[in-house]
């Protein structure tokens, strides 16, 4: 315990031990916390796919799986890059620190605008639930309510499946802006020089928990939307 | 049973009602005498060792063992023997006797529609047969409320979308109180009504003054009969036929058919129901997917008829439906039953 | 603060480091307003709570009137629209804004960090958030109950609920938020737990106060999530207009329900569980006596905690679940019982050859294990399918929950209340008001809520505005208890706010209780103790030679001399 250490005790805990690994057990338990929330609506997800596999299965294909693959890469590298942070931040090496801080945030960035690019297509493609899904996108000739219809899909039950869509991703999305705010605060923060003190590293260490959990829901995400099963159709394009 | 004037007993109007009452007599016997014990315990022990002396001294006792798993272990099997009695209670509830007729109750905002096979409509109310044991099928128009006779200790919410059965054997005449037990808006409290519950004379004169008496095949009036008239206005035939675009009807209620993408469903009520709403869902397997949605075109204002009255009509006509049955032509409609139809005889004045 | 260092302690109490000024305690660190809202000292936190909670407790006493008093007549006093949105509000009012935070953020916070040997708890400021979490989360419900209403129950059952014409969005929303705050004073709690014992402090030294309020916070920390997802999803069905419960777009009804009880049922014993904690406590301290079987209550509150998680379908035995799983959930609602009967029969036997005396936190506790056993007893009609088959959605049921929150719960609270009302305030309160105010509030609460018991048997639905004639006698009867059980209920308020201002001083450990708070002054200072402690025995040892004595007697303070009491041959 160095003597510094002091110096970034807390009132109330007696040993740097106790306060980092009173961070670590309330940052796991908020997780499973949040595992339940995801949980609970992966569940009612679960339930109407087992009812209405072939609806479910036709609205998955009109998923853009070329996107979901390259956010699935941008979110796998940016988990890599904040647990070099963490490593720097260890050693008590700043300016690592903020470079990896910094990466990841922008990696984070990137798969949101890739999402925005996703959700803007779907909204040229009218295929959100409600009075849009009955109306014809520019450029094409029948709806997607008739389309669906045409290939003896419920249209009712996609749009289904794609209050779910949104739903989940938009939770996930929401999680992911709460988790580069964090991101961003560690940055002023190491600007700062508050993980001068490498004890400090704790919590460099627990928002990348967080940020761990962002990118495992995106991966369940993925293998619940977007690969629901074999497809014939893929769509492969930005 | 009253104690001054105040009722503490609802009346019994079946023998399952009887049944339900014992259970409730074993379970308030066993926890009114639990509930006992521990009020006498805490009296006496207040009592015997209420304080003498300050800071008089106590035993040290932390515990026993064997008084712990005594009376987890004692509670334990009496409330697993109420679960076991439970049960066989419970299960009275399904045993639907196959050749009970069927009445079917539409429930809605905020009143219950009640539809007697031959066609005799009630409003809140529900006449009943001494004796005769009746399956009652309920479907709401709306939001959920819940069918509840207390006199029958029985109650099944009612849900929209989805066909829910219950069973009644009523074995004492009498005029029992109906609720709906399930919030369901403003007029919640308003959805009740009366079974009237009849000695076979009684009966035989309220039905008698509705409807002539039934004979084989629809009868006129009869749901069914109803059944027949929309299924003609709807065109089913047109499809429904041997001219081979759609399965033929005919003898299809009750038996198990596979899907289309596999997998089987057994062709009942709902099944009937859902095909005609959202035919998509569930494809008979060899036919294509093309028959249209039916949803907007059931219900009749002019004809007092909702949506579930409708289907109601309709399923009661398809599981009419022998060999041969299928009506072919929509032009010729069959005279009502009784009604003239000596084309000389009929008059018209020219 | 040295670190391991420590005073011994067993009996007595420790005494303040020499040059401590007598006032210096966590009331008088500071006056300003900032000082209050911007804290993160555990003990005012409390206190926030403390004043939030009664004024929505208050809010739902309120609606509850108004329930009782539509009922006196058949044909009921209020329209139905008012009706139907006064039940709602008492339930959403009295479930999400009062019981599951009362004792977690009232009595919870107050305490655990000192009954533990700890300065605060784990996350003083997350503590902070959690309180602004529940202030907003309440004014979002309250704005929405009280500016137009929502009517479709506390229980929000869908479709019915995605159609109703009232505000039923905004107090999903508020629940939601309030949610938050239930889940991170779950999560302060468990790691405060974990972390932060004083040294010596094993689990099995910890009073069963903190088992219960351990027990409780896991499940606030596991079900509330739950919960959350549910009102969202309604949410956005209503401000969307498009289906995941809603039938007409092949939604079904049933999984609202099934994800809204997945949460609610475990709710329940959130709301329990800290009461019962509370019982042990007072228990033990006013019959003199170790508590009988402690290892049998701490691991029946995680038990209960476990399998309440696993019975949600009991309240679903008629809405069209299937036959096989009302079969299981009925069989493991049996299981849960048994944990909540060991507790009652430990409890009781706790009296035996003790020294008991019955100031208002005993009676309290007494009335608690009358009116729970009874509440407890009655559920078992509800989990036993055959009578459930009548007895659902009738007043049985609300008998049933009243008598096991109301008659369990909030007794549970005001014994605790009262119990260590000395040491949170510093002040003794009337002796004699607050006796009259227990049994006031048992006789009326027995008053309002048997005649519930026969009138749900004789088949009288819940939430009915109006009812048959047949049913007013009870009804009456009723209603007239309830005016005793709300007189009851205003009694503590006027004397414990007496208190404060001209109790008497209640000293470090007016009733010679065990348990570290008693051994730091009364109110403690800011950081609790003046000493780090150890502990080494386990708590509740009310009869060794070295049990610590009650330092306050109303005889004394009355300025009366006390009176030589004949001795007894034990």
């Amino acid at each position: 315990m160095s003597t510094d250490s002091t110096s970034v005790l807390a009132h109330h805990y007696d040993t740097m031990e106790q306060q980092q690994g009173s961070a670590r057990l309330g940052m796991w338990l908020f997780l499973v916390t949040e595992v339940l929330f995801f949980g609970g609506i992966f569940v009612a997800y679960t339930a109407y796919r087992i009812w209405y596999p072939e609806a479910f299965l036709a609205a998955s294909a009109k998923l853009n799986v070329l996107i979901a693959g390259i956010n699935s890469l941008l979110l796998l590298t940016s988990s890599l890059t904040i647990t070099f942070a963490i490593h720097a931040s260890h050693e008590g090496k700043q300016a690592d620190l903020r470079r990896w801080l910094l990466v990841t945030i922008a990696l984070a960035i990137a798969f949101l605008g890739f999402k925005s690019r996703e959700y803007y297509n779907d909204y040229r493609e009218h295929l959100i639930p409600g009075k849009m899904f009955y109306s014809v996108p520019e450029g094409e000739k029948h709806t997607p309510a008739q389309e669906f219809e045409e290939k003896g899909v419920n249209p009712h039950h996609v749009q289904l499946f794609f209050m779910f869509y949104y739903c989940m991703t938009g939770l996930h999305v929401l999680h992911m802006i709460v988790g580069i705010g964090l991101i961003a605060w560690l940055y002023i923060l190491a600007k700062r020089n508050y993980f001068h003190h490498p004890d400090r590293y704790v919590y460099v260490e627990v928002t990348s928990l967080y940020w761990h959990f962002v990118d495992m829901m995106w991966f369940f995400l993925v293998a619940l939307l977007y690969v629901a099963g074999s497809r014939q159709h893929f769509e492969w394009h930005l | 049973m009253f104690i001054a004037n105040i009722p503490l007993l609802p009346e019994r109007g079946c023998e399952q009602a009887a049944q339900v009452d014992y259970l409730f007599y074993f379970i308030s016997a066993v926890t009114g005498a639990g509930t006992a014990l521990v009020f006498v315990l805490l009296a006496f022990m207040c009592s015997r060792y209420r304080k003498q002396r300050e800071g008089e001294q106590t035993p040290r006792i932390l515990g026993s063992h064997k008084l712990e798993i005594f009376w987890s272990a004692v509670p334990l099997v009496l409330f697993l023997v109420m679960f076991a009695w439970g049960v066989v209670v419970f299960d009275q509830g399904f045993d639907v006797p196959s050749e009970a007729p069927e009445i079917f109750v539409v429930g809605k905002q905020w009143m219950w529609k009640i539809q007697h096979p031959n066609g005799v409509r009630e409003i809140n109310e529900m006449h009943l047969l001494i004796n005769q044991p009746v399956k009652v099928t309920l479907i709401s128009e709306d939001v959920i409320h819940c069918y509840g006779i207390p006199a029958f200790r029985d109650k099944i919410d009612v849900l929209p979308n989805r066909y829910v059965t219950t069973w009644y054997q009523p074995n004492k005449a009498g005029k029992y109180q109906l609720y709906c037990d399930q919030l369901c808006g403003v007029g919640h409290s308003q959805m009740i009504g009366w079974i009237h519950v009849m000695e076979k004379d009684d009966y035989d004169l309220w039905y008698n003054g509705k409807r002539p008496k039934i004979d084989d095949g629809p009868t006129d009036g009869s749901l069914a009969w109803e059944g027949r008239k929309l299924f003609l206005k709807l065109q089913c035939a047109s499809c429904h036929s041997a001219k081979g675009r759609a399965p033929i009807l005919e003898g299809l209620y009750g038996s198990t058919v596979p899907l289309r993408g596999g997998g089987t469903v057994k062709v009942n009520d709902g099944y009937i129901r859902e095909s005609i709403l959202l035919p998509m869902a569930k494809v008979h397997e060899g036919w294509a997917p093309i028959m249209p949605t039916f949803a907007n075109q059931l219900a009749d204002k002019s004809l007092d008829l909702t949506q579930e009255e409708a289907l109601i009509r309709l399923i009661a006509y398809i599981k009419t439906l022998g060999p041969g049955q299928t009506p072919t032509r929509t032009d010729k409609f069959p005279a009502p039953i009784g009604a003239e139809t000596d084309p000389s005889k009929l008059g018209e004045k020219k | 603060m040295s670190t391991m260092s420590a005073l011994h302690t067993h009996g007595g109490h420790a005494a303040p480091l020499a040059g401590a000024a007598p006032s210096d305690n966590y009331l008088t660190d500071g006056y300003t307003w900032k000082s209050w809202l911007l804290t993160v000292d555990h003990k005012r936190i409390g206190l926030l709570y403390l004043v939030s909670v009664t004024a929505f407790f208050m809010i739902g006493m309120a609606a509850a009137g108004l329930i009782r008093y539509n009922l006196v007549t058949p044909s009921g006093m209020l329209t139905p629209d008012q009706y139907n949105k006064v039940f709602t509000a008492h339930g959403i009012v009295m479930v999400f804004l009062f019981l599951v935070p009362v004792v977690p953020g009232v009595l919870g916070n107050f305490l655990i960090p000192i009954t533990i040997g700890a300065r605060d708890l784990a996350f003083p400021r997350l503590n902070l958030l959690s309180w602004y979490l529940y202030m907003a989360g309440a004014f979002c419900a309250c704005w929405a109950l009280l500016s137009g209403g929502v009517d479709t129950g506390w229980t929000l059952y869908p479709p019915y609920s995605t159609r109703s014409q009232t505000n039923v969005a905004p107090v999903a929303i508020g629940i939601f938020i309030a949610g938050f705050s239930s889940i991170l004073t779950g999560l302060n709690i468990v790691v405060t737990v974990h972390r932060m014992r004083a040294p010596g402090m094993t689990w099995f030294r910890l009073p069963l106060f903190v088992w219960a309020m351990y027990a409780t916070s896991l499940i606030m920390l596991l079900a509330t999530p739950v919960l959350a997802v549910t009102v969202v999803l309604l949410a956005v069905e209503r401000i969307a207009q498009v289906g995941i419960f809603d039938p007409a777009l092949g939604g079904d009804p049933l999984l609202f329900q099934h994800m809204f009880w997945f949460y609610s049922h475990p709710a329940v014993y959130i709301m329990i569980l800290p009461g019962m904690g509370i019982i042990s406590e007072v228990i033990t301290c006013f019959s003199r006596k170790n508590i009988f079987g402690y290892k049998a209550i701490a691991w029946s509150s995680v038990g209960i905690a476990v399998v309440g998680f696993l019975v949600w379908g009991h309240h679903m035995f008629v809405a069209g679940q299937g036959y096989y799983s009302a079969l299981v959930f009925s069989l493991l609602s049996m299981f849960v019982a048994v944990p909540s009967a060991i507790k009652v029969f430990n409890w009781t036997a706790t009296l035996y050859k003790g020294s008991i005396s019955f100031q208002a936190p005993m009676l309290y506790a007494l009335g608690f294990i009358a009116l729970f056993t009874i509440g407890g007893v009655t559920g078992l009609f509800l989990s036993t399918l055959g009578t459930d088959r009548h007895l659902h959605d009738t007043y049985f049921v609300i008998a049933h929950f009243h008598f096991t929150m109301v008659g369990g719960m909030v007794m549970a609270y005001f014994a605790g209340i009262h119990f260590w009302w000395p040491k949170i305030t510093g002040k003794m309160y009337s002796d004699f008001w607050s006796r009259i105010a227990a049994i006031l509030m048992c006789v009326g609460f027995f008053m309002t809520f048997i005649p519930q018991f026969v009138l749900g048997y004789l088949g009288m639905p819940r939430r009915y505005h109006a009812y048959p004639p047949e049913f007013a006698v009870l009804n009456v009867l009723s209603s007239a208890g309830s005016t005793v059980l709300g007189l009851g209920y205003l009694f503590p308020f006027t004397y414990l706010i007496h208190s404060l201002f001209y109790g008497k001083p209640a000293g470090d450990n007016p009733w010679g209780a065990t348990g570290l708070e008693w051994r730091t002054t009364s109110p403690p200072p800011t950081q609790n103790f003046h000493h780090t402690l150890v502990s080494t025995e386990m708590p509740y040892e009310y009869s060794l030679p070295n049990a610590p004595k009650p330092t306050f007697s109303y005889a004394t303070a009355s300025g009366e001399p006390v009176k030589e009491e004949k001795a007894n041959v034990h």
